[in-house]
């Protein structure tokens, strides 16, 4: 085995004349906890598709655990597992009847799912749940039990695309803890996700954008190299603030969080140019910030990379 | 191929059928409603056929004539008309499905031992039923002919003894009581077994794309092939379970008697659902949603209908169409079917059939698998 889980190379893939994934390369480490962000139609699941063997690329290759996603992909299913950005279960079998049937699909013997059944029922808390007909139980629930499912035949490599997406907050922060146990067994995760937050757990990043990668790195790292400072700004009326600092010569973007504002901008004299440029709104309160991961993504998707 | 996995697939499957209570009431009831829908709702048979008639002869000879068709059980005389002026107005307003037209100088031309003819004029709104008439009024004619001709043979006999006698006699063969419900059984079981095979694969497969956990199998071990035959199979099982079900039905409540093997029959049915399937796994295969699905299964089960001779008989069919009714694998099943039910006949008379039925089986069977293993690649 190599010490690269997952290593991809000048991965394309193209829908007619639509490119959705240009020339990805990545290589990751075994262990890590790996996210891809970008927005809608950026090539998340594309790529996640790609990695998982179900989508021939049109050039390019990948290899997980050293053997290729596309031409060995017989033998690589039993190591890897695939959770669907729809991640789906048969609502009418039941918690247990789910569990059943993808460890006899992965050939999993009786004594080895047992053991894993009762591993799996327990971490996800859906033990007292394990006769209940899937599509009875809550959306945490159910997320967690497609997870459950794709854990049945313990993969070495599991790539999750949008795991959580329309989960509540209280479900994800379980799911997560669930996720950071399967890391200390030893697992590689790849995971998307529109969350920024999510992203800042993960080991490394990758921002895509329209098929391309813009950055790759560890959260910090991205942070680091946003161009400008950010500040953060609250003042009434809203609308008019924001209009006025975007139109400020110096201000990158101007992005809406709630009632806050966050400008990134690189002024010698920041908080002066802004504090004029309000003059005669009220001005509540204004801070410089640490850019978070989301105004890194903020900057990348307004079409100005950070240097 | 991994026979566990295919089972245990096959095993799920039918947990889910179990499961679904208006799948349940659909494979139950189904053919009951069916068998009775067109076993007795809407018979074809004909009778009491509202009859007109124009004697213009008035003789003895076409008294019994009209007597002999009112004898018959088939035919009510509704009106005694007068002139042919009436006919139009009589059928045009539906008061008689037939009229009767002996024309004048009948009696003399029978007497003469000339041949004669006599008019019958038919509301052909009802194509069948005309049809029917039609065959109903040969029936009677001949047998008349045929009555007037051992009379004279018997005149003749007593001069020349030796002279065989000639006995004709209209029967109706395979049906004798012509019960429609002796003729629709066998349609509608292989209507049953086509539809509910046809539509319960497509639907379960593509349910899965649906709800999208096709995804998540194509990622699992599990092969195209195995896949296909753990999704086929169970319906497979499930329609010669229908099968059993519609004819036990048939026998005991319909009281319809199997001529022929029911052994045969059950092997040529299985033989047959090789097509059924394949047409499910190809429906699958086009559809992305089970409303596309059922959609589509409809498309093939029309010209199936239409065309199989399952309400309209084949030979009753222009030239063109019935050409076109070759392509129609369940034309040769319902041939098939029929022979077995209704004349009793076994592979002697039927392997021509049977061969075509393989050979669009297998062939439909091929294609579909060909092209559902290609769209999960
Ligand atoms: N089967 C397909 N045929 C044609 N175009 C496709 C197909 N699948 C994806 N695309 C296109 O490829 C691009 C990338 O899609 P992809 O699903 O990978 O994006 P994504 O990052 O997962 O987006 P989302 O956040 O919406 O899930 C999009 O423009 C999409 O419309
Ligand atoms: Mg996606």
């Amino acid at each position: 085995m190599t010490d690269i889980a997952i290593d991809i190379q000048d991965l394309r893939k193209t829908y007619g004349d639509l490119v959705a994934l240009e020339g990805l390369s990545l290589a990751i480490a075994p262990g890590e906890v790996f996210g891809l962000l970008g927005p809608d139609g950026a090539g998340k699941t594309t790529t996640m598709r790609l990695l998982a063997g179900i989508l021939a690329p049109s050039d390019g290759s990948a290899r997980v655990l050293g053997m290729d996603v596309f031409r060995e992909a017989d033998g690589l299913k039993r190591r890897i597992g695939y959770m669907p950005q729809r991640f789906a279960l048969y609502g009418d079998l039941t918690v247990a009847e789910n569990l059943l049937f993808f460890a006899n699909i992965y050939s999993v013997s009786r004594a080895e799912r047992l053991k894993r059944e009762a591993e799996l029922l327990a971490f996800s808390r859906l033990e007292p749940f394990r006769d209940r007909l899937a599509m009875h139980l809550s959306g945490g629930m159910k997320q967690k039990l497609a997870l459950a499912c794709t854990l049945m035949h313990t993969p070495e490599v599991l790539f999750l695309d949008e795991p959580t997406t329309g989960v509540d907050p209280v479900s994800r922060r379980e799911f997560w803890r669930i996720l950071y146990t399967l890391v200390n067994q030893g697992v590689t995760l790849f995971l998307s996700t529109p969350y920024m937050d999510e992203a800042e757990r993960c080991t490394r990043v990758a921002m895509l954008n329209r098929g391309r990668l813009v950055r790759c790195g560890t959260p910090g790292e991205l942070k680091a190299g946003m161009r400008g400072m950010m500040l953060e700004v609250i003042a009434d009326p809203m609308r008019e603030a924001k209009a006025r600092l975007t139109a400020l010569p110096g201000v990158h973007d101007v992005q809406t969080f709630g009632e806050r504002l966050h400008v990134r901008l690189d002024t010698a004299d920041a908080e002066a140019a802004v504090t004029a440029a309000l003059d005669g709104l009220t001005l509540v309160s204004l801070r410089r910030i640490a850019p978070g991961l989301e105004d890194v993504f903020n900057a990348l998707a307004s079409g100005e990379g950070p240097s | 191929m991994n026979l566990h996995r295919i089972l245990r697939l096959m095993k799920k499957e039918l947990i889910q059928v179990r499961r679904d209570r208006r799948i349940l009431a659909f494979l139950f009831i189904a053919p009951v409603v069916q068998l009775f829908l067109f076993g007795y709702a809407v018979s074809t048979d004909v009778n009491h056929v509202a009859m007109a008639v124009l004697d213009e002869d008035r003789t003895a000879a076409s008294r019994a004539l009209i007597q002999r068709f009112t004898a018959s059980g088939y035919f009510d005389q509704v009106a005694y008309l007068s002139g042919q002026a009436e006919i139009d107005t009589l059928l045009d307003a539906g008061r008689a499905q037939m009229v009767l037209r002996v024309p004048r100088g009948f009696s003399h031309d029978l007497s003469r031992g000339r041949g004669t003819e006599i008019q019958t004029l038919l509301d052909g709104t009802d194509s069948r039923k005309a049809r029917v008439i039609e065959g109903y009024t040969n029936g009677v004619v001949r047998l008349y002919g045929s009555e007037i001709l051992r009379a004279r043979m018997q005149v003749l006999r007593a001069r020349l003894p030796r002279l065989p006698a000639v006995d004709a006699r209209v029967r109706v063969w395979y049906n004798p009581e012509l019960k429609s419900v002796n003729f629709m059984v066998p349609g509608v079981l292989c209507m049953v077994l086509f539809l509910i095979t046809m539509l319960m694969t497509s639907l379960a497969i593509v349910r899965e794309k649906e709800i999208g956990t096709l995804e998540q199998l194509v990622v699992t071990p599990l092969s195209a092939g195995e896949l296909m035959l753990g999704k086929t199979l169970p319906f497979l099982l499930i329609g010669l379970i229908e099968f059993v079900l519609t004819l036990l039905t048939a026998i005991f409540i319909f009281r319809v008697d199997v001529a022929g093997s029911i052994p045969l029959l059950f092997v040529l049915s299985a033989l047959f659902l090789l097509t059924t399937l394949g047409l499910g796994i190809f429906i699958s295969t086009v559809s992305k949603t089970q409303h596309e699905a059922t959609l589509t299964g409809f498309l093939f089960f029309m010209p199936f209908i239409l065309l199989s001779g399952f309400i309209f008989p084949v030979e009753n069919m222009p030239v063109g169409i019935q050409w076109a009714t070759y392509l129609i694998p369940l034309r040769y099943f319902l041939e098939i079917v029929r022979g077995i039910f209704m004349r009793g006949v076994g592979l002697e008379v039927l392997w021509p059939q049977v061969l075509v039925l393989a050979v669009f089986g297998v062939g439909i069977l091929a294609l579909a698998a060909a092209r559902f293993s290609k769209r999960l690649g």
